[in-house]
């Protein structure tokens, strides 16, 4: 063993992925997330996925691949209306999609990977989508009650790993990825550079190495 | 039906009238703005001391990005290329809305599709079949400290917006605080509308007849300044 065996190809870390996986996908937006790994995955065989991530790109574009390539069995995440195919697929009956609002999606993922199970929330309180859960009055405010989300795989963008795999990242493509980093049982992460252990900055490390498994190095521009 | 506002002028007109809202306060806020009109009250904020949020992940967030400032990575939560200013930091989506759901932020701007006169407000889907998104909408109304509604007084062929009860689905039960017309101001107050400002193109029986959701009239009155 050796301190840099989390490096692995792209290829490599894509064939950890099995059909049926559950796997998150840290994006906003098309912005942030770790693109060699998404075309990688939407050039496979593996399908029947549930794609966990905020939105689903563009229809074609970034994770939108995943559906326009049938690889999708349901999707749990926030916001489609960027993606028109995710509702013609939902009114086909091709996908199952839960919509989870945005603030309690984050703290689900974050909740998985911190070893919390549920949670209350005031968000979507009376609204459709907070029919068949349990409810509790705190302080004379009603919230409701939430599960974790986690995955099998958490695949996640960031800008800079040393070789042991803690990780900085750019601007606003951090997003979910630090969340997703702690939420799966395999954590692949795509950068833009590996750096040797001990020349990033231990009091700037937004990522600890603890919570990543593979690295994959960016290559394309 | 008659136009009493030009179209190119209610959006400015609104956020004019937001943006003055917190510049009166003259106090530290920090406030998150929604797509569409509730973008354009940046325009109208001067000054250093309102920081804008993003719920994507960053505060502090400058103007729009043009040209070779463009950075694809570097988006507000509409996806716009935006810049930085001073001081302005990036954290991750859970940190993000734990600043909005933890009473962090003083006030977020949304537009909406209906508020009722209990201040419910539906802004996140038509059921049509071809929308599926709620993104951040319901943590904003529940969370931000003050939820400022910005939108036209009526849909573009007549329709109420300000109802006695929202026929869309709801974003949130009571949440809006204020809503801001191209015609009139109105504050819930104790869970009551009432009528504060009133643009100078109508009166309060024209106001009446463009909106169904029952208000008070304030006491003092006040022209909407345009």
């Amino acid at each position: 063993m050796t301190i840099d065996d989390k490096v692995c190809t792209v290829e490599a870390a894509v064939a950890m992925i099995q059909s049926g996986d559950r796997i998150m996908v840290g994006s906003f937006g098309n912005s942030g997330y770790p693109e060699e790994l998404v075309s990688a995955l939407a050039a496979s065989d593996q399908n029947e996925l549930t794609i966990i991530s905020n939105d689903l790109g563009s229809p074609g574009i970034g994770l939108g691949r995943f559906l326009t390539n049938r690889q999708i069995k349901a999707l749990i995440g926030n916001y489609y209306n960027w993606n028109p195919e995710v509702a013609a697929a939902k009114n086909d009956g091709a996908i199952k999609v839960t919509l989870v609002p945005q603030g309690t999606f984050a703290e689900a993922i974050r909740a998985a990977g911190v070893g919390i199970p549920a949670f209350y929330v005031p968000a979507g309180v009376g609204t459709a989508l907070a029919e068949g859960k349990p409810t509790a009055v705190f302080d004379n405010r009603t919230y409701i009650l939430e599960r974790a989300i986690q995955a099998d795989v958490a695949l996640i963008r960031a800008f800079r790993a040393d070789t042991l795999g803690n990780l900085v990242y750019y601007k606003t493509a951090r997003n979910f990825n630090p969340l997703m980093a702690m939420a799966a049982r395999l954590t692949i992460a795509e950068v833009d550079e590996i750096i040797p252990a001990g020349e990033l900055d231990p009091e700037c490390i937004v990522t600890p190495h603890i919570f990543v498994d593979k690295l994959v190095l960016k290559v394309k521009p | 039906m008659t136009i009493l506002v030009p179209k190119a002028q209610v959006k400015i007109r609104i956020a004019r009238r937001i943006a003055q809202e917190f510049m009166a306060q003259g106090r530290r806020m920090f406030i998150n703005l929604g797509v569409g009109t509730p973008t354009l009250v940046a325009n109208y904020i001067t000054g250093n001391h309102i920081f804008l949020q993003a719920e994507n992940g960053m505060l502090g967030v400058g103007p729009k990005a043009e040209g070779e400032a463009v950075d694809l990575k570097l988006i507000n939560a509409g996806r716009e290329p935006v810049t930085e200013t001073a001081g302005c930091c990036y954290f991750d989506s859970a940190t993000s809305f734990g600043m909005i759901r933890g009473g962090h932020i003083d006030a977020t701007v949304i537009g909406a599709f209906e508020v009722d006169e209990t201040g419910n407000l539906a802004n996140w889907i038509i059921p049509n079949g071809r929308q599926l998104g709620v993104g951040g909408a319901m943590d904003l109304v529940a969370g931000a400290r003050q939820v400022v509604v910005a939108l036209p007084h009526t849909s573009s062929n007549g329709q109420p917006k300000l109802v006695r009860e929202c026929t869309l689905p709801i974003t949130g039960c009571h949440e809006a605080d204020l809503v801001v017309t191209e015609l009139a101001v109105f504050r819930f107050r104790e869970g009551q509308m009432v009528l504060e400002e009133l643009a100078p193109e109508i009166d309060l029986e024209g106001l009446r007849a463009l909106t169904p959701a029952r208000f008070t009239v304030d006491d003092h009155l006040k022209p909407m300044s345009v």
